[in-house]
This record gives structure tokens, sequence and C-alpha cells, in this order.
């Protein structure tokens, strides 16, 4: 069996090192602590340690009975990353980097973030842990979250708007990565997703896995086997390849969804996968959506932990080899899918993991109820009611937006 | 001999400004390389503008933006080479480009388009030398320099970097993105030793060079400077003269003044 990444942080032809020169020494100490500490019982306990004792894992299994029974297809199970301590996946990576970087001496952190669940998650480890942090976020999204600023702020991180390009998590990362440039001697840099230079999707990766080796664990306890199929958001990719990765030498059908914004016949989308080309994003050999002259293009989603035109090489090489299969969903679909699980669950789910429901209730109905489906819920929706309260308030068709989930589809 | 080392034996420091194709315009980046030139630029580096140049400052950034609002792009850049040489500049171009527009292009494409235009070198600042080797290997068969960068942070890597180096080694000054800096942190001088000591070829310092004394003081340990964003601020200073036809003229010979503050500080 290949294991990725190989020797220079490739997924097959994805990944690797595209970064200043400035950078290349602080990646390779990284990645050697990093070894060093994955082969260290004691950083291995003390993580999941703090996972159970401060996060609140194990998470939770939720068997979607309502929608199961409405949708008549597939049982739908719910693994609940929204439980989490500050409400999302994020808490899980954040821990685990915030014990490398104490590890590594360094103090100080750097994170970037799209909807703020990673600079929320940052901004708690780092009060946790008596560290520095700065967040870097796009003005845009600034906006688009106030809860989560106030949230980070709160938290004592400073939160560093972002004015360049789109103002979204794109140019956070980039104004985060030029920072560490700066700062690399005694900064630690906190990415939020697989995305990144060698050696973060891998570090990112490992501390995901968590959700998928927890679900195929309670999977098992609850029915006896593995679900037939698997389905999560992509964005950067971090809950998704989280979730896979334990199953991808299973015979499970692994799925992801990304965002398909306005219609991915439009160009206001975050399909990466589906409608980008391969190229270099933020140190990454990876697949983004671009020009015919390489200049990076502005996603578009409502989800603002969605609309990165980049994405995990992993998830590239994953596409390439047909291993999981990449569809899209859009800001519609989305927010129907979210309308119906908060009424006929009570689970207000962001609007990343919105995405992956909608694809899993049409892709359940299809499917028969002797089998099952298990969906990452990523992360919780409150961040996300000032979003849900200007569309309905007008930039999506309120009657069309309310004449969701009444069940019959 | 390489140029840039028979510049050193004729008792030259090397100064090489750097410019963005496009910024302001086309016509302005052509006439901007034979200004430099006569204010004594060794080579241009000519900026190939990019949506997301992580090796750059605010200032750098700021002249891709114009530019590729300009609608400048790759193939269009090196075409401008060709017309700076019919306007009679005879130093090397070598070309700053990110990865991922070479890559796009194709690198037959992108060779064939280096040969045609005759450009001379090349410098990626985010294809480091893990990354590079394909790239090096070819601009060597093509007679192209391909610079290398080095880091105060290359450490363990800085004497094969520099051995696989051609033309002369970018020697980046201190941590950190393009742009002008106010002070320097006094281990440059001790680093750019560092890197004389094992470098074959003549070391210019660049990153944060803003004034002819700072050019000076670099000078005294290495070969010479690369100049960018003060180079580009001016411009931005001057960007409405640069556009408009009555002013340019007076416009070009202040950017040539200014660039001659830093090679007459030698």
């Amino acid at each position: 069996m290949i294991m990725y990444p190989d020797i220079k942080g490739r997924y097959g032809d994805f990944g690797g090192k595209f970064v200043p020169e400035t950078l290349m020494e602080p990646l390779e100490e990284l990645e050697n602590a990093y070894r060093e500490a994955a082969a260290d019982p004691a950083f291995k306990e003390e993580y999941v340690h703090l996972l159970k004792e401060y996060s609140g894992r194990p998470t939770a299994l939720t068997f979607a009975e309502n929608l199961t029974k409405s949708i008549g297809g597939a049982s739908i199970y719910l693994k609940r990353e929204d439980l989490n301590h500050t409400g999302a996946h994020k808490i899980n990576n954040a821990i685990g980097q915030a014990l490398l970087a104490k590890r590594m001496g360094k103090n100080q952190l750097i994170a970037e973030t799209g909807a703020g669940q990673h600079g929320v998650a940052a901004a708690t480890v780092a009060a946790k842990f008596g560290m520095k942090c700065k967040v870097f976020m796009g003005a845009e999204d600034v906006e688009r979250q106030q809860l989560n600023v106030f949230r980070m702020e709160l938290l004592g991180a400073e939160v560093v708007p972002v004015h360049s390009g789109n103002k979204t998590l794109k140019d956070a990362t980039n104004e985060a990565i030029r920072y560490w440039v700066q700062h690399c001697e005694d900064h630690f840099y906190m990415i939020g997703s697989v995305v990144g230079p060698h050696p973060y999707p891998m570090i990112v990766r490992d501390f995901q896995k968590v959700i998928g080796e927890e679900s195929k664990k309670q999977f098992a306890e609850r029915t006896g086997g593995l679900p037939d199929k698997v389905i999560a958001c992509v964005g950067g990719g971090s809950n998704a390849i989280g979730m896979f990765h334990p199953f991808l030498h299973d015979d499970v059908e692994l799925i992801g969804v990304e965002a398909a914004g306005k219609g991915i016949d439009t160009p206001l989308h975050a399909a990466t996968i589906t409608k980008g080309t391969s190229g270099v994003i933020h140190g990454s050999l990876t697949y983004l959506i671009q020009d015919e002259f390489g200049q990076i293009i502005e996603p578009y989603s409502i989800s603002a932990g969605l609309d990165y035109p980049g994405v995990g090489p992993e998830h590239a090489h994953l596409a390439d080899t047909g291993r999981v299969q990449y569809i899209s969903a859009t800001d519609q679909e989305a927010l129907d899918a979210l309308h119906r699980t908060a009424k006929e669950e009570g689970l207000l789910a962001a609007i990343e993991s919105a995405h992956a429901l909608a694809k899993a209730f049409i892709i359940a109905e299809t499917m028969s109820p002797e089998q099952s489906i298990l969906v990452c819920l990523s992360g919780r929706g409150d961040k996300d009611v000032h979003t849900l309260m200007k569309a309905l308030k007008g930039e999506v068709d309120q009657d069309e937006l309310l004449s969701v989930s009444s069940g019959s589809k | 001999m390489n140029y840039f080392q028979s510049l050193l034996d004729q008792n030259k420091k090397l100064f090489i400004p750097f410019i963005t194709a496009g910024d302001p315009d086309a016509e302005a980046t052509v006439d901007l390389a034979l200004a430099l030139q006569k204010a004594g630029a060794s080579a241009i580096e000519l900026g190939i503008p990019y949506s997301d140049p992580l090796a750059d400052g605010p200032v750098i950034q700021r002249a891709s933006g114009r530019a590729l609002k300009q609608g400048m792009n790759i193939v269009k850049a090196m075409e401008l080479v060709p017309q700076m040489r019919e306007n009679g500049v005879e130093i090397p171009v070598i070309l700053f480009t990110y990865y991922n527009p070479v890559l796009q292009l194709g690198e037959e494409n992108f060779f064939a388009l280096m040969r045609e235009n005759n450009v001379d070198g090349l410098l990626i600042p985010d294809l480091p030398f893990e990354e590079n080797e394909r790239i090096r290997t070819r601009c060597k068969a093509e007679n192209l320099y391909f610079i290398s960068m080095v880091a105060p942070t290359s450490s363990s890597r800085l004497k094969k970097i520099a051995q696989a180096s051609d033309g002369f080694l970018y020697c980046v000054s201190s941590l950190g993105v393009t742009g002008e800096r106010k002070t320097f942190d006094q281990n440059v001088f001790q680093f750019i030793n560092e890197v004389k000591a094992v470098s074959p070829i003549p070391v210019a310092v660049g990153f944060g060079i803003s004034s002819g004394e700072q050019a000076r003081k670099m000078n005294e340990v290495g070969d010479g400077v690369v100049v960018g964003s003060s180079i580009i601020r001016k411009l931005e200073e001057l960007h409405d003269q640069l556009l408009s036809e009555a002013d340019r003229n007076e416009a070009l010979q202040k950017v040539e003044a200014f660039a001659r503050s830093f090679v007459q500080s030698v």
C-alpha cells in the first residue's frame, strides 16, 4: 500500500512545497517536530485527553430518524462534530497544533479563518495554553461573521481584517503566510484546513482523522457494520478528509460536496474539484479555480467556510484516482437542507455542513431502507444566523426558501 | 564568463531594479526599462503581475493589481522584451514570476516564448530548490540564467542552492516579504558574508533596500543590490504623469535620477 504523502509531501501529482525560500527551513523544522511528536506516546495521550476532557469527545453519532422517515430511503446518520467545544470539528486540529507549538517552544500563534470557526478554535486553544494569537480574516468575512469575530476578541485574540482581493479566506491566507514569512522564527502558523505546503495537509489530516475513526467504531457498535456511503462537505476539506481517511480501504462509497454557489454553470461558485484545474495555491499543487494565465479567480459561496479557490491536495489525488466522488450543492440547496434539518430534527447545521446534507438527502432517497448513509455534520449553524437572516430578508427569494422542508421532495 | 561577473571585474557593483510589467501600462514599462538602463542598471527584473504574490509586500502587490487591471499577463509581458530591445535596451531582462503562471502556460510553451522574445533569465520566488530541478536544468540547457534565492533561514540549504544557481545569487536580506525597510538587523552583513563564502557567482542583496545609503552599506559586503518596492513606490507617485503623453518624459527623467542615486552611492 502506498502511503501518502511521499517524501516530497506529494499525494500522487499533488501537494509539495511551493513557498518562498524563507519558509523552507521552518517547514522542515515543523515536519521534524511533528514526526517526533506523533511517535511520542505522551503527546498522543495529552491530545486524546484534551479531546475528551476539553472538547467533549467522542461526539455523538445521531440517527436522524425523522429525516430518514420523511425521505424514505437509506437510514441517515449524522456525525455530530457540531457538539465539539467551539461548535465545529476545527477544534480537533487546533488542539493538536497548539500542543505541537508548545512542544516547539513557540507561544505566538498565527491563524487564518474564513467562517471564523478555525479562528475561534485557534483563539480558544491560545487562551487555554496561554499563547498569543493573531487571526487574519478577510474584511468581507469579518462583516459576514460578526459573531465569531466577537468571540475571538473575547478570547483575547487579535483579529486582523484583510482588505486585499475579494476580502475572503484566500486573501486572509495570503496575508497570514506573508506575516509568517516575516515572523517564522518565533511564531507558529496554525493552518485550519488540509491545505498549504507540506507538511500541513498531512498534519491537519492526522488531527482530524479522529472523526472517521470514532464514526467507524460507533457505527459498528450501533449497526454491526459500516455505512454504505459517507458524505462530507469540502471547502479546503479538513472535515471531509478526517471523516474519509479511516474508510479509504473499506468498501464504503465516499462523497465530497463542494459549494456550487449560484450554480456551477455561473462564475459564482467554489466548486474547485468539479470546475477547477491543477495549479499552485498557498504553497501546494492542487485543483484550483483560475484563468488561462494562472491568475486565481475569486470563488463564491454563501458559506464563508467554503468559498476557497483551492482544495486540499489529498482530495485532488482522491478525485483523480476516483476513490472519492466529488459533487456540488448550490447555496439554495444548502439553505433548503438547513431548514429541513432544523425543522425535522431540531438541529441547526452550519451552512457548510448543509451542503453535505443537501446531497445526502437526494442520494438517500435513491437507496433502500436496508442501506445507510453517514453525513458529517461538521459544525453548528449559530455563527450563520446573521447570514441566514440576510438571506431571508431578500438576498434569496423568501417564498422559495420557506417552501422547503414540507417533507415531500 | 558570466555577464554579472564581468561587471564585477570592471569594478561595477550590480544594480538590478525591479519593475512590474504593465504598471502603469505596457508602453511605460518599455520606456522605464530604457530609463533604468540609462541610470546604470545591470539588468532589469521584470515582474509578471500575479493575483496572489506570497513573497511580496503591499507596494508590489498594488503594482500587480494595477497591471492586472490593464490586462497584463505573462505572455504579453514577455512580448514587451523585444519592444525594449527595439527601444535600445541591451542589458539582460530577467523575468520575475510566480510558478503558477508558468505552470499554466506549460513548460514547452513557456520556454518557447522565452526564446522567441529573447528573455535572458528567470526567477521564481515560490519554486524552491527541491521543486525546481527540472526548470533549472532546462534553463542551463537553453543558456538562460536561473536565479536562485537564499534567505537568512536557508542555513543548511545555502551551499546546495548557491552551487546550483546561475547568473547571480539573490540574497534575501531579511525575513519577510518585499518592501522598504528603515533599518536592517546587523546580522545581515554576517549573513551576506556567509553567502559570499559559498557562492561561486556574484551575490546581489534584495528585499527592503530603499535608499542609496542602504545600497552602499550592502555593497560593502555584497556584490550588488536588487531594488523593487522603492522604485515601484516612485512609479506610484508618478503614475499619472507616466500615463500622460505630455508629462511622460519628465516623469521618466525623475525615475532615472532616482535610480541613479542607487548606482552613485556605490
